[in-house]
């Protein structure tokens, strides 16, 4: 996908990724009861993170100074994120099994961009059921909370959500691209992903400072919900951060999406260089 | 005029980690394809043909632009595969016997639609030439099964069609006869030499069917351990290496094995004698002429050397 | 009984040869144990005695469960559930050993090889960022490891239930996933049940899911001592032996309707 694309062939790429979506939506949505099942499991599996946080908060009142209710909305808005990254860009996450079963090939015969190829192929429409929980969570939140919600509150809430997306979804390419190099790496991919999801569900004051770093300035996790939750609710920023620092999430995230871009066309490289 | 395909000393190296002991690994290199130069002119019918670890499958994932040269220079219509990927991909169809890239789940019309999307063919056209295709190849009963489901047979037909749709002037086939019983064999060598015939399509074939290379290729390239050890035209490869031919006389009445100088009778059954001999010694007529001089003879056929006994005599040679 | 050691033998050895997984594996729990360790943290700094834990104790426990999660295996696998799905087991209950028992075995090989190569790594990166508490008597570590043998086979044997469901149900993904996290949540994995809400704890502990995670780590912390400790063993023992039965009767069910259907 870092190979040069007139605008056409970035139209043909969209509309390969658009029909093969729409395809396995029709073919999930025929066994529908599975689906349905599915879609309710994985509402159950987000809930009991969610209940984690329930549990902590009747033990305490606050969380590093972090009430329950604001701690529910960095869970609500990084996990609907989490989820939404999920369902459109976990898929690449099959690129080491497509190598490993040698069909890597067949995408790299098209003159289509591989990874778009990939997403749309491995598309699994019961993803959809990691978000509902968290959506629903989000919009408790937003009701209940004691924010002034002002033109701009309002539109934050969104553009972190979709922004935490598209960074989530850098990390899932960034950590699939190792299966360029070593084919065993889909647990690093987790570690990262899950983890990361992990971590935002909770403010970053409570992790050490070095972790808090990293997780600010190396990969940018804080953007996700923090950073906008700490304007919302009127928290200290961290490291002094100038307070508008909670809206660089579109700059964050397309800094994100032009390294995973990078990494991934470099990863394609070396496999067009060593074969598979 | 440039040929369509050209490959200039191309190699490719690879490193391979083999153990050296018990805990250390040492990197070797190992030369898959070593100075390969040839070129393919535009309506050529190839057959690329070799053992096992030739670098068969490497020469042809360069020209396709899968696998980036090591070394060399490989131009497909022009263009450089390892760097004009998308605009190369454009102009070939591919087809792998052994691997399918069609999507799995999708029945073999949608395949098709999403293909027209893919490589931005123009509806009308994509209709007519679909239309044309499946048509050829008797399809229209399995158009709406999914690709999991079909028979291997129908599954070929299938791939043939999907690397055929947006008209390509150059079809790469690797072993696309692979598995499939001899009605289905045939019928994709028919349909083969007559899109060749007809739409000047160039086929480069890589198989281990050397009947494929003979009823569909007229150019042979035989390639091992890297290097081309033998190129020329089938007819040509066989007059070099295929040096005893037989003939298979039908005498008027069963008779004792002919005895004549230089020929072995390698068969007798009832009237029918096989009459092994070489070029140099005798040719058909002149065997004949001899045979005759000894018994009555009724009917008479030539049997050229088999092309898997051609290919062998190359592969021992070049050992 | 030989075949089964051999045959949990030859899952460790074929686990060992993953090598990138497996440290893809100790990156993924570590990281998973700093974080709940610093959420721990937090929580301990405005309750020291939360739950009847200090703050070591929940560092601890926290690295200790992420070394055990698997070894015990609580996230569950569907090697047996694929099987039956292809119909392939019927290869397996045709041959002269156990089934289950052939199951116990791979679970418990798998468990030796994750017991050192993801059981440890991460509680020793764990110990050099946080206090952790190892085990003050020596007796605590053979304890330890008993309990963590029982939670093995509690473990196994409610994975092979709701594995069993394959022979009933077309897609076990959705069934077996809500079974594991249940599994999770009510054992103590993510986070320790001493502090949930009483009533809710103590019917936690009524499950057998307990057994599995929250009790053999309380005894690496030294929680269960003398009589204590052996009304967990045998609480551990108890569930143990209910789910194995419980398994082969629904295992007899299973293939006499496959024997009836014709597989």
């Amino acid at each position: 996908m870092a190979e040069p694309q007139d605008a056409a062939g970035a139209r043909a790429a969209f509309a390969t990724y658009r029909r093969l979506v729409a395809a396995r939506i029709r073919a999930d949505w025929q066994y529908r009861t599975s689906f349905l099942v599915f879609l309710a499991a994985q509402a159950v599996v987000t809930g009991a993170d969610f209940a984690v946080i329930a549990v902590i908060f009747t033990n305490v009142d606050q969380l590093a100074g972090w009430s329950a209710v604001e701690v529910a909305f960095l869970y609500g808005a990084s996990g609907l994120a989490f989820g939404l990254g999920d369902l459109f860009v976990s898929p690449v996450e099959f690129a080491t099994n497509h190598i490993k079963a040698g069909t890597f090939d067949g995408f790299l015969i098209r003159p289509v961009g591989a990874l778009w190829q990939l997403l749309g192929v491995e598309f699994a429409p019961r993803r959809l059921g990691r978000t509902l929980q968290p959506a629903g969570v989000l919009v408790v939140v937003v009701a209940v909370a004691e924010v002034d919600w002002g033109p701009a509150s309002v539109a934050l809430v969104p553009l972190s959500v979709a922004c935490g997306t598209v960074i989530y979804g850098a990390i899932w390419v960034v950590t699939s691209s190792f299966a360029f190099w070593t084919v065993e790496t889909q647990e690093i991919a987790s570690s990262f992903t899950y983890g990361g999801n992990a971590l935002t569900d909770y403010p970053i004051d409570v992790l050490g400072s070095w972790l808090r770093r990293i997780a600010t300035f190396v990969v940018p996790l804080a953007s996700v919900a923090y950073l906008p939750a700490v304007w919302l609710f009127d928290k200290p920023m961290p490291f002094g951060l100038p307070r508008l620092a909670a809206w660089t999430g579109p700059v964050v995230a397309v800094a994100a999406a032009l390294v995973a871009r990078g990494i991934w066309g470099l990863g394609i490289r070396h496999y067009r260089s060593t074969g598979s | 005029m440039a040929a369509l395909i050209e490959l200039d000393r191309v190699t490719k190296t690879f490193t391979v980690l083999q153990k050296a002991g018990r805990l250390r690994r040492r990197r070797v290199a190992v030369r898959a394809v070593d100075g390969v130069t040839f070129s393919v002119e535009a309506g050529a019918t190839v057959g690329y043909v070799g053992p096992n670890g030739a670098g068969k499958s490497t020469t042809v994932k360069m020209l396709i632009g899968i696998l980036v040269p090591s070394a060399g220079r490989v131009r497909v219509d022009g263009r450089d595969p390892s760097r004009d990927r998308v605009a190369v991909a454009r102009r070939i169809g591919v087809v792998f016997g052994q691997r399918t890239q069609l999507w799995w789940d999708l029945p073999l019309h949608d395949s098709f639609e999403l293909l027209r999307h893919v490589y931005r063919v123009p509806a009308a056209d994509h209709r007519a030439r679909l239309a044309s295709l499946v048509d050829l190849l008797d399809m229209g009963s399995f158009l709406a099964t999914p690709v999991r489901q079909l028979s291997l047979g129908q599954r070929m037909r299938g791939e043939m069609v999907a690397a055929l749709l947006h008209a390509p002037p150059i079809l790469f086939l690797d072993e696309p006869t692979i598995g499939l019983d001899l009605v289905s064999k045939e019928a994709v060598r028919a349909f083969l030499a007559e899109l060749n015939r007809e739409q000047g399509t160039t086929v480069v074939l890589t198989t281990h069917d050397l009947v494929d290379v003979e009823r569909l290729c007229d150019r042979l390239l035989v390639i091992d351990h890297g290097r081309v050890i033998e190129d020329g035209t089938v007819a040509a490869v066989k007059a070099r290496y295929g040096a005893e031919r037989t003939l298979v006389v039908d005498l008027v009445e069963p008779g004792p094995p002919l005895a004549i100088a230089g020929v072995e009778v390698v068969r007798v059954d009832g009237p029918r004698q096989w009459l092994r001999f070489r070029r140099g010694t005798h040719t058909a007529s002149s065997l004949l002429a001899e045979v005759a001089a000894r018994a009555p003879v009724r009917d008479v056929t030539v049997e050229e050397p088999a092309i898997e006994d051609v290919v062998r005599r190359i592969y021992a040679t070049s050992r | 009984m030989r075949l089964y050691w051999e045959v949990a033998r030859t899952t460790a050895r074929r686990l060992a040869t993953y090598r990138g997984a497996t440290f893809a594996g100790i990156v993924t729990n570590t990281v998973f144990g700093f974080i709940l360790s610093y959420v721990l943290l937090a929580v301990y700094r405005e309750r020291p005695q939360a739950g009847g834990f200090d703050a070591i104790d929940a560092v601890t426990f926290t690295f200790v469960t992420q070394g055990m999660l698997m070894v015990v295996g609580i996230f569950g696998n569907r090697e047996m559930a694929d099987r039956i799905k292809t119909g392939e087991v019927a290869f397996d209950l045709c041959r002269p050993y156990d089934f289950q028992g052939w199951w116990a075995a791979v679970a418990y090989g798998r468990a030796v090889f994750y017991a050192w190569a993801r059981g440890i790594p991460p509680f020793l990166l764990g110990a050099l960022v946080f206090d952790v508490r190892l085990p003050a008597s020596a007796w605590t570590w053979p304890a330890f490891v008993a309990g963590a043998a029982l939670a093995v086979g509690v473990a196994f044997a409610w994975g092979f239930l709701l594995q069993l469901s394959a022979f009933w149900i077309i897609d076990v993904r959705g069934p077996v996933q809500l079974g594991w996290v249940t599994a999770q949540f009510a054992g103590g994995t993510f986070l320790p049940l001493v502090l949930f809400p009483d009533g809710v704890e103590r019917l936690a502990r009524a499950l057998p899911f307990a057994s599995m995670m929250q009790l053999p780590v309380e005894i690496f912390l030294g929680k269960h001592q003398g009589l204590d400790l052996l009304v967990v063993y045998a609480t551990q023992a108890a569930w143990l032996a209910a789910l194995v039965a419980a398994g082969r009767l629904v295992l007899a069910r299973a293939v006499r309707r496959v024997v009836v259907h014709g597989g």
